[in-house]
């Protein structure tokens, strides 16, 4: 993929979902063994083009996700290089007794791809929603989760994905008009996080959608006099426990945001490592605080869950004191 | 006819061998317990398939083998039975059965060096898992079979009918779901728990080429799978078959789905085999 800043714009602007379905269009160029499953979702995930493109390595499974993951990890026993896609709901919950036994216990190499994770499809209510994935997928051994941060990260997520010898999920959030965290080409290591900021009063970790919001809340916090690193765990499993240690030697609270029940997602991930931490600073986990509410449009849920930049400092400030 | 005749020898052996390896395996485990009425109801079908329909040869990773997946995993007494008469497990480790750290646990654990190609134990997912490696043979120019070996009872679970949907949606002719109609699951009969009387018709409007055969007559079994099948749908056989076939204590006694085999049990067993 051509990295430059008419690129990053353009997958921005169509954000992260049909940025997905241009990545696997170049990917498949290069991988022979490339197989991408689908439940009747081609579009949604970009790809269109895909499909049309390289119908030999492409798969409709209809709406029968359990079926799909079987499929997958058969192709995957006999040497294709599996991605399946569909909603994020669907790709992990409707399914996950599958996950669980071909990708996990069985160990089938397969890169699923949760499209519209976290709150997005929030106006067609929380069946489409998805505050879960990554709580319960983290359970089950032996599967990398990933959130991109923005368009680019997604590419550079989904290569690697594709490329490692581990089975991934890579949580997409975001809708169209995604928030540009990194303008230009940078380095992405799976498990390896990236300091974006640097300050010394706090750390706020944060993944996917979060990056771009945290990184405007550690500006309003500048502003307030408080100074804020901000690390993008894009790697939920396994956490960069480097990066944790490290914070807790140069912060007095750490902070997690997430788009994700504040059950089993990025704080519990943290937090499950700072408690071997000896005189570690409290950690404030931010999400959706174990509940579902009322429908709505991604923004209204953003901030209903106090998620927007302004609801994620006062937090932080009430916090502080 | 001579051949023929031969070949039936053959799988009627084999089942037999069968059968000595499932009491043996059975016995060993004890108060653990194993899944015997499952087991030797496909004792038939998995004699037929290992020992005569089946390309397959000394290594269980030949590329050119047809691949066998028990989505009835509970029935893995039968499969490991036939593993060790094909030479993949060695009689030995069949002592192991359900033994702490053992390969050859009461469901199958994917182990490419005893042949064992999948996990299995959750129902309703060996018909998928086939599915994809029916669309990968055929993507690789492989003319293998896939066979997939599956319980009346595990017909309840949904995700059976969405592979079967999608197996005819593929049109995939190199893939057999043998069905073990043996009429009970777990706590009772099908007729009881839940009613799978119309099997073939499902299977038939799903859009597989379907049969009905007796799965405990070799005779039966052979000539299925000496037709030519030249209809681009995926194979099913509906195989009627008698849950603890063999023994007297345990056909069609639905007790013996899970059951502990004790010393004079084993012993009446051996003696009603020969």
């Amino acid at each position: 993929m051509i990295i430059n800043d008419r690129n990053i714009k353009t997958w921005s602007a169509i954000g992260s979902r049909a940025t997905f379905g241009i990545a696997t269009l170049e990917l498949a160029k290069e991988i022979d063994n490339l197989m991408v499953l689908t439940c009747d979702v081609s579009t949604s995930a970009g790809l269109d083009r895909y499909k049309k493109t390289y119908p030999e390595k492409y798969l409709d499974l209809g709406i029968a996700e359990q079926n799909m993951i079987g499929v997958a990890a058969g192709l995957s026993s006999e040497g294709y290089n599996v991605v399946t896609t569909t909603f994020a709901p669907f790709q992990t919950i409707i399914c996950c007794e599958q996950i669980k036994v071909n990708i996990g216990y069985m160990k089938q190499k397969v890169c699923m791809v949760g499209i519209a994770s976290g709150l997005a499809l929030g106006n067609l209510g929380f069946t489409h929603c998805c505050i879960e994935d990554v709580g319960i997928l983290r359970s089950i051994p032996g599967i990398t989760i990933i959130s991109p941060a923005d368009s680019l990260e997604t590419i550079k997520a989904l290569e690697s994905a594709i490329k490692s010898k581990n089975s991934s999920y890579i949580r997409l959030t975001g809708s169209s008009n995604n928030p540009i965290v990194y303008k230009e080409d940078y380095n992405f290591e799976i498990g390896k996080s990236v300091k974006l900021r640097e300050g010394k009063d706090l750390t706020i970790f944060c993944a996917g959608a979060m990056v771009y919001n945290s990184l405007q809340a550690a500006q309003k916090l500048k502003e307030n006099g408080i100074s804020c690193s901000v690390v993008n765990m894009h790697t939920i499993k396994p956490i960069d426990k480097n990066a944790i240690n490290d914070a807790c030697r140069n912060s007095k609270l750490l902070v997690s945001v997430e788009e994700h029940n504040i059950i089993g997602g990025l704080g519990s991930s943290i937090s499950e490592h700072l408690v071997t931490v000896k005189d570690s600073p409290n950690l404030l986990i931010i999400g959706i605080n174990d509940t579902y509410s009322k429908g709505g449009s991604y923004n209204f849920l953003k901030e209903k869950h106090g998620l927007s930049p302004g609801k994620i400092v006062s937090d932080i400030i009430k916090n502080l004191k | 006819m001579e051949n023929k005749k031969k070949d039936i020898q053959k799988i009627k052996k084999f089942s037999i061998e069968l059968r000595k390896n499932i009491l043996e395996m059975a016995y060993s485990a004890g108060a653990s317990s194993s899944h015997f009425g499952g087991a030797l109801s496909i004792v038939e079908i998995v004699s037929t398939l290992f020992s005569y329909k089946m390309r397959i040869n000394k290594d269980p990773n030949w590329d050119q083998r047809d691949r066998f997946i028990l989505s009835k995993g509970h029935a893995c007494l039968a499969y490991y039975a036939a593993l060790c008469e094909v030479g993949y497990i060695p009689k030995e480790e069949l002592k192991t059965f359900e033994k702490d750290d053992s390969n050859l646990l009461g469901h199958p654990v994917i182990n490419k060096k005893l042949g064992i190609d999948f996990s299995n134990g959750s129902l309703g997912m060996g018909l998928s898992l086939g599915i994809g490696v029916s669309i990968s043979l055929k993507k690789k120019n492989n003319n293998n079979n896939v066979f997939v070996v599956l319980g009346d009872g595990e017909c309840n679970e949904g995700s059976i009918w969405e592979a079967a949907m999608a197996a005819s949606n593929f049109k995939l002719d190199n893939l057999y779901a043998i069905i073990d109609k043996n009429n009970f699951q777990q706590t009772g009969s099908n007729q009881d728990i839940m009613n799978t009387d119309s099997l073939k018709d499902k299977w038939s409007s799903f859009g597989w080429d379907t049969v009905s055969l007796n799965g405990h007559d070799v005779d039966e079994l052979y000539e299925y799978f000496n037709v030519a099948q030249d209809s681009k749908k995926p194979r099913a056989i509906i195989a009627n078959t008698i849950k603890g076939k063999g023994f007297s204590f345990s056909e069609n006694n639905n007790d013996w789905h899970h059951a502990v085999l004790t010393k004079s049990l084993y012993e009446k067993a051996l003696k009603e085999l020969i």
